[in-house]
């Protein structure tokens, strides 16, 4: 066997055993994690098939930036996890019956002839093949309105998304970042001149006071 | 060297790949971690320095022996486990936080062809790994099952993300006017044009024209490494040390380990993307890895000079700088470059 598929079948085993875990696990927070591992197996695969771009981009925006939101929300949500077995196999023969019919259709798609090595036979790309280079072209030439109405419609979902969540709220305390650098002491703090209002010292106090100059009277802060 | 190689490759046979990758990824790692544990020594003397102290110098001349007696003593002491953790992720948080950090070296290369993964699309790969290293501090964090320690993933989290948009665009604008992602590719890019034809080097470096994307690339590495003053993640005063309060002993040292690593890849990378890497910054001195350790150990200077001179950022401030300052100021500039590096103007022609 080729080191090749000794690295295929070892990372389709892990995702395989990690998206399993992802739906078994009790534990909501192991189970975004057994997430994070099937996608990062994912990526190995595709890195494997010489697709490091897509690989890349993959670890980059579901591991690096989806994930770790899915599992800060997941992490601060309180679960109750009784009920969220409740009713597991009331649900079991309908999500029985889509699981079974995604595997025929995809039987029926991969395993047909027309999809194929034998139709797809794999370009041997040259030595300075780029992959990130190859796909930018294509996308940026032949397929960029597509392309850019893909860009639109997350614009839009970002959007809807902020719009849908977005609530003043009167009781936030507010503050100025221009305000609070433009302040300035004398907005602050008053200096008031005032005349010493003590006794004549005697001898022993004025040699005190002139060892012990701190705590001068006169400067009074004003908020 | 091909001489000597080849009897060790005939009797390793097949697997002669695996071991010579292995030798490779060792030959880096030994001088990296000696490096961060001077680095922590160097972080003691020079912020005691800036502080009118000594430092450390009792364990050997000078203290230089203090890290590898620091190391001894936490690789010695036991590694607490509170009761009520997830066990296996809280053994795990420790490890997730050091291995990203140290895969990230893959692809940094050293001098021209010192590299151990020269892969094409180097800068990606970066940038998706050290978007993993948020995980070590979040499953830290949530497996200590302690409300400090939740408190700091919670702040770590928001951090790491918000920054690493602001890291990317600059990363963009990098490779927008190198055309390429492989960081060698980036750095030999950089020795071309008016300054390195005339003997000035360090003007055709990324620095000078994308100045705003240099300070803002420094300023979110060290927002990124969670170092002072955005270190609200630890938050010493305020939440003890966040996600690690709960650790001891070795588990401990590696999220140590971690940071410094981290440290020392942002300073090479910064310094790898905007100042030139190995090239040398006059045209009568020779380029070589010298350089590149020079200007990293700058940075490095620069990541403790920061942290003795500035206090801490309120954590209303840290978000308010990442989403409302940094992000437009890189969104924009992604922007003027592709259109300067179209317009007639152009200097990277």
């Amino acid at each position: 066997m080729e080191f090749k598929t000794v690295v295929f079948y070892f990372l389709a085993a892990i995702l395989v055993l990690a998206a399993l875990r992802v739906i078994t696990a009790r534990n909501p927070v192991h189970a975004v994690l057994f997430l994070v591992l099937a996608f990062f197996n994912a990526g190995g695969i595709w890195m494997l098939l010489g697709a490091e771009f897509l690989a890349i981009t993959l670890v980059m925006v579901y591991v690096g930036a989806v994930m770790v939101l899915f599992l800060f929300v997941v992490m601060m949500l309180d679960i109750d996890f009784a009920r969220l077995r409740d009713g597991f196999w009331s649900y079991f023969p309908v999500g029985a019956l889509i699981g079974v019919l995604l595997a025929f259709e995809m039987i029926l798609v991969l395993g047909s002839t027309r999809f194929g090595f034998e139709a797809f036979p794999v370009a041997d790309p040259a030595a300075d093949f780029s992959n990130t280079r190859e796909l930018g072209l294509v996308l940026y030439t032949e397929y960029v309105y597509p392309f850019e109405l893909a860009s639109l419609v997350l614009l839009v979902a970002m959007i809807g998304a902020v719009s849908l969540t977005l609530r003043k709220r009167r009781a936030s305390k507010y503050v100025q970042p221009s305000a609070q650098v433009a302040v300035h002491r004398e907005g602050r703090v008053e200096l008031v001149k005032m005349a010493a209002e003590k006794d004549e010292p005697t001898a022993a106090e004025a040699a005190a006071a002139t060892d012990n100059p701190a705590s001068a009277p006169g400067a009074t802060a004003k908020n | 060297m091909d001489a000597i190689l080849q009897p060790v490759a005939n009797f390793f046979g097949p697997i002669w790949p695996l071991v010579w990758s292995l030798a490779k990824i060792v030959v880096l790692l030994i001088p990296l971690m000696l490096g961060v544990a001077y680095m922590t020594y160097a972080e003691r003397k020079i912020i005691g320095f800036m502080q009118v102290r000594i430092g450390p110098n009792r364990v050997g001349p000078l203290g230089l022996l203090q890290p590898i007696a620091d190391a001894l003593k936490l690789l010695f002491k036991e590694v607490i486990m509170p009761r009520g953790a997830s066990k296996g992720l809280y053994v795990l948080g420790p490890i997730l936080a050091i291995a990203p950090s140290l895969a990230a070296w893959a692809v940094i290369p050293f001098a021209d062809g010192v590299v151990i993964a020269n892969v094409n699309a180097g800068l990606l790969y970066l940038l998706a790994i050290t978007s993993v290293e948020v995980y070590g501090i979040i499953v830290a964090g949530w497996a200590s099952n302690s409300k400090y320690a939740f408190l700091g993933a919670m702040r770590a989290s928001a951090q790491m993300v918000s920054y690493e948009v602001s890291l990317g665009f600059a990363l963009i604008c990098v490779l927008l006017i190198s055309s390429s992602l492989n960081l060698s590719d980036i750095v030999s890019s950089q020795g071309t044009g008016w300054g390195a034809s005339h003997g000035v080097g360090f003007l055709s470096w990324n620095w000078l024209p994308l100045l705003p994307m240099f300070l803002v690339y420094l300023i979110s590495g060290i927002a990124e490494t969670n170092r002072a003053p955005f270190d609200v993640v630890e938050g010493e005063a305020e939440i003890v040390a966040g996600h690690m309060v709960e650790y001891s002993g070795m588990a401990f040292a590696m999220f140590f380990l971690a940071e410094y690593a981290n440290m020392i890849l942002v300073s090479t990378m910064t310094a790898l993307l905007f100042l030139g890497g190995w090239l040398s910054p006059v045209g009568f001195l020779p380029d070589g890895f010298h350089w590149l350790a020079l200007k990293t150990a700058f940075f490095l200077f620069v990541f403790l000079w920061v942290r003795a001179t500035f206090p801490r950022f309120r954590y209303d401030q840290i978000m308010r700088l990442g989403w409302k300052v940094f992000i437009p100021i890189t969104l924009v500039w992604v922007i003027v470059v592709a259109v300067w590096l179209m317009s007639p103007l152009s200097i990277w022609k």
